[in-house]
């Protein structure tokens, strides 16, 4: 079984939720011994594929070979026992329980704890220090750093006999010293012959710790490279994919002034980990500016700052006559009265609420309003008879405002978002994902929409991972990377190639396009 | 002076019999809880348990088949609701209620339908109830002063479950704390997810705990009906399921401390009895109601925030549904 020259071979592995194809044949050869990054978006399918090794789902068709061995995963005990450790991207620990009782729980031996903390004190000093993974056995895992918490996570797979380690986005949480430590572990834990697995997006860390890379893409594996043959251009391109590009006949913008200047942003995301700094751009009227970048870079932190949902922890926003600064914010409510739109990146969750109807959810936001909201009770009639107006006026199908919103469709769900915010005549607009998961006929109107609104004179913001998208209505794009502005270019010069290398933040320096040169 | 403290022991001596309830269901409780499951449906249990051991006790006189019933008439209420809120992820509070209006019907019609009468069960001989136990030297440490008293009217003198509810709670303790069992258990109450990927069965650690509190609710209630009283009556056990429950977050989920409150409430009930008429100087007749609401008075104090904090286990309330 060690002698095993491959460690993990998943072939044809195949897994719906419903009407979403998670993994779509997925093929995988994990050499014994190595380090071997996947990658791709999220939403991508990594996660999906690695529960389904660690037994946390099942496969609806497929074969699994855990070293030579035919697999079959029904719950994780099984995975643990054919030697596969996962670290999830959220930790599984016990906040309240000792490090040294979250690694025993579920191998505890006897039926008598005592006695399996003991054993396991002294097989966690070993481990500690063939590894150096030193953690204090004895404290409440709530008490510990996340990175330290990591380290339990490592371990509690080691003591359990792993083999193979999977981890799932591990870095996702670490401040870059965490980072370099980690990798510094995944050295020491190769050299004992552990096969590692590392999910990621992020592609820098592809570079410089694997030593194979496979690459999914909307549920399917669709490249596996030796990372020393590959470069991060080629891995974002993958990543990203090309995509037919949508005929939209659009005219030359007449961008006139700044309604919104950003300057030296820095801002935390909700659990407090920058993700975003020294970001600064301005969004002129009748213009749209396209942030691109591989998901997770920031650009998602950003879009809630600007919607001020997230406070500034650094920098300044001139928007509309208004400062917001660390010490000044504006909350959505205040953001909307000044004329600032926003649509948010994930429609189901923060753009309408499911179990609303939809001509509730047409009015999220805007409840306030004088000629809606009379006192104590809403004016039910005129609720109705606007989100009919912008049902038809956006192509909104069914049009009938009484039925849930979570009954539509994604595209006409986005499109009773977009009708919510367009029609209100916001100066400013922030959208997220305009496009995401919907039919090719929705995408085309829905963009056809936005540049609209940006002839009728509005600054818009157009955040979107899709390249091809930004590509194809922005006058002026900015690329994050790592929460970082890597270039900054004209739609008119752009091309895919130095995007997707300003993507990975791989371009040389010389040649990056700086703020100055706007 | 003696008066005064013959008073005080008759009523600790009251307060330990209307404790061993509280005692029983709040363990019950406790398993419930520290696996994430909210057991609003301990009164049920309690009502159930009673009936059904008042009614066996009367049918095969014998105490201990009444108690054996019991416990079985209350594990099938515990498994109803762990069928309700494990297996099916409904919720738990709702599953809980329903229990408690299931016990309260179904124990006025089956009195009606098995003995002919509306919510009682025929009265119990004494061979077919718990006794008080005489301990053993009574006679002989009697002539000692205090310690006499003490033992006699304090220590001795109790039915046999009385002693095993005393019994049980450092037994709760040690399975929490120092078993494998234990440990599963608080941490499925915490991080049932972290249980799962550990590969153990997030929804078998919840159906023992409820199961292990079903046997407990059960002895209180057979305790109520056969030991602390000779027969069922009509909701005999007056919301003694929803003190307990207030015990358990007053002892912040923890043995001895929910021992402890126990033993408060069970005090303030027997003190209400007690005072009941008497009038004081200054405050005159004493308000007995009031001191019957302490017990709520105080745990929504606590709740409230200001006696420390009553935390519960993270993951109670929520049906674990398996998703990353």
């Amino acid at each position: 079984m060690k002698n095993s020259h491959i460690a993990i071979e998943l072939i044809d592995v195949d897994k719906h939720f419903g009407a979403v194809h998670a993994n779509d044949k997925v093929n995988l050869s994990v050499k014994t011994g190595t380090i071997h990054g996947i990658v791709g978006e999220n939403g991508a399918g990594k996660s999906t594929l690695m529960s389904i090794l660690y037994g946390f789902y099942q496969a609806d068709s497929g074969q699994i070979k855990v070293f030579d061995q035919d697999f079959i995963s029904t719950n994780s005990r099984q995975s643990i026992e054919a030697g596969i450790g996962m670290v999830h991207q959220h930790f599984m620990l016990v906040e309240n329980f000792t490090v040294l009782e979250n690694v025993i729980l579920g191998s505890e031996g006897g039926a008598l704890i005592t006695e399996s903390l003991e054993k396991a004190r002294i097989e966690l000093t070993r481990l500690a220090k063939e590894y150096g993974l030193e953690v204090e056995l004895d404290v409440a895992v709530e008490e510990l750093s996340v990175g330290m918490q990591q380290r339990v996570e490592i371990l509690k797979g080691l003591y359990k006999g792993a083999k193979v380690l999977i981890l799932d986005e591990p870095t996702g949480v670490l401040t870059p010293q965490e980072s370099d430590e980690l990798f510094r572990i995944f050295e020491a834990l190769k050299k004992q012959g552990v096969t590692i697995i590392l999910i990621t997006h992020k592609l820098r860390e592809i570079m410089s710790i694997t030593d194979y890379v496979s690459v999914m893409r909307a549920g399917k594996m669709v490249a596996h490279r030796q990372t020393s043959e590959t470069n991060p251009e080629e891995l974002a391109e993958l990543m990203i994919g090309r995509k037919v590009l949508l005929n939209i006949v659009r005219t030359e913008a007449k961008s006139g002034d700044p309604l919104l200047i950003a300057s030296n942003l820095e801002i935390h995301n909700e659990q407090g980990i920058k993700r975003v700094s020294e970001v600064s751009f301005e969004a002129r009227s009748g213009e749209i500016l396209g942030i691109a970048g591989v998901t997770g870079n920031g650009q998602g932190t950003l879009l809630k700052a600007l919607a001020g949902i997230l406070p500034l922890s650094k920098g300044s926003i001139e928007i509309l006559g208004e400062t917001i600064s660390p010490k000044k914010s504006l909350n959505p409510q205040e953001l909307r009265n000044l004329g600032v739109a926003h649509v948010p990146e994930d429609r189901q969750r923060m753009g309408l609420i499911s179990d609303f109807s939809a001509s509730e959810s047409a009015l999220l936001g805007y409840q306030n309003d004088k000629e809606i909201n009379q006192g104590v009770w809403l004016k039910r009639s005129l609720v109705k008879a606007n989100c009919e107006s912008i049902m038809e006026a956006f192509d909104v199908r069914p049009i009938n405002p009484a039925l849930k919103s979570s009954n539509f469709s994604g595209g006409n769900q986005q499109k009773l978002i977009l009708a919510r915010e367009f029609e209100r005549n916001p100066q400013v607009l922030i959208i997220g994902q305009p496009t995401r998961g919907i039919d090719i006929g929705a995408i085309e109107f829905i963009r056809k929409r936005i540049i609209e609104m940006r002839d009728a004179g509005k600054a818009i913001i157009l955040i979107s991972v899709e390249l091809e998208e930004i590509m194809s209505i922005s006058d002026r794009i900015i690329v994050m990377c790592d929460g970082e502005i890597t270039g900054t270019v004209d739609a008119a010069n752009a091309d895919e190639a130095t995007l997707g290398m300003m993507m990975a933040n791989a371009l040389p320096s010389d040649k990056q396009i700086t703020e100055a040169q706007l | 002076m003696n008066d005064l403290l013959l008073n005080l022991i008759l009523t600790l001596d009251a307060s330990f019999r209307v404790c061993i309830p509280l005692i029983f269901a709040s363990m019950a409780g406790l398993f419930a809880e520290r696996s994430g499951v909210v057991d609003i449906g301990l009164e049920g249990k309690l009502l159930m348990s009673a009936f059904i051991a008042a009614s066996a006790a009367s049918v095969f006189g014998s105490p201990w088949i009444g108690l054996i019933a019991g416990m079985f008439a209350s594990c099938v209420f515990a498994m109803i609701h762990g069928f309700a809120s494990i297996t099916y992820k409904g919720n738990q509070i709702v599953s809980g209620v329903a229990i408690n209006i299931l016990a309260s019907g179904l124990t006025m019609i089956l009195t009606l339908a098995w003995f002919k009468k509306g919510g009682i069960t025929p009265t119990l001989q004494s061979d077919e109830r718990f006794l008080s136990i005489t301990l053993p030297g009574v006679d002989i440490i009697d002539h000692i002063p205090l310690i006499g008293v003490i033992y006699r009217e304090l220590i001795s003198g109790h039915n046999i479950l009385v002693y095993l509810a005393f019994a049980i709670v450092p037994l709760v303790w040690w399975v929490v704390y120092r078993t494998r069992f234990g440990l599963r258990l608080r941490a499925v109450g915490e991080n049932p997810k972290a249980v799962d990927t550990a590969g153990l069965s997030v929804e078998g650690l919840r159906y023992k705990a409820l199961l292990i509190g079903g046997i407990l609710c059960g002895i209180g209630g057979a305790y109520i009906a056969i030991a602390h009283n000779a027969q069922f009556t009509k909701e005999m056990t007056a919301g003694q399921g929803f003190i307990a429950l207030a015990a358990l977050i007053f002892g912040k989920w923890h043995p001895y401390k929910v021992l402890a409150a126990c033993f408060l409430f069970g005090f303030l009930d027997a003190l209400a009895l007690r005072l009941q008429g008497v009038v004081l100087p200054v405050i005159g007749e004493v308000p007995v109601q009031l001191i019957e609401a302490i017990p709520y008075l105080l745990t929504v104090i606590l709740l409230a925030g200001f006696i420390g904090k009553a935390i519960p286990p993270k993951a109670s309330a929520q049906p674990y549904i398996k998703e990353l």
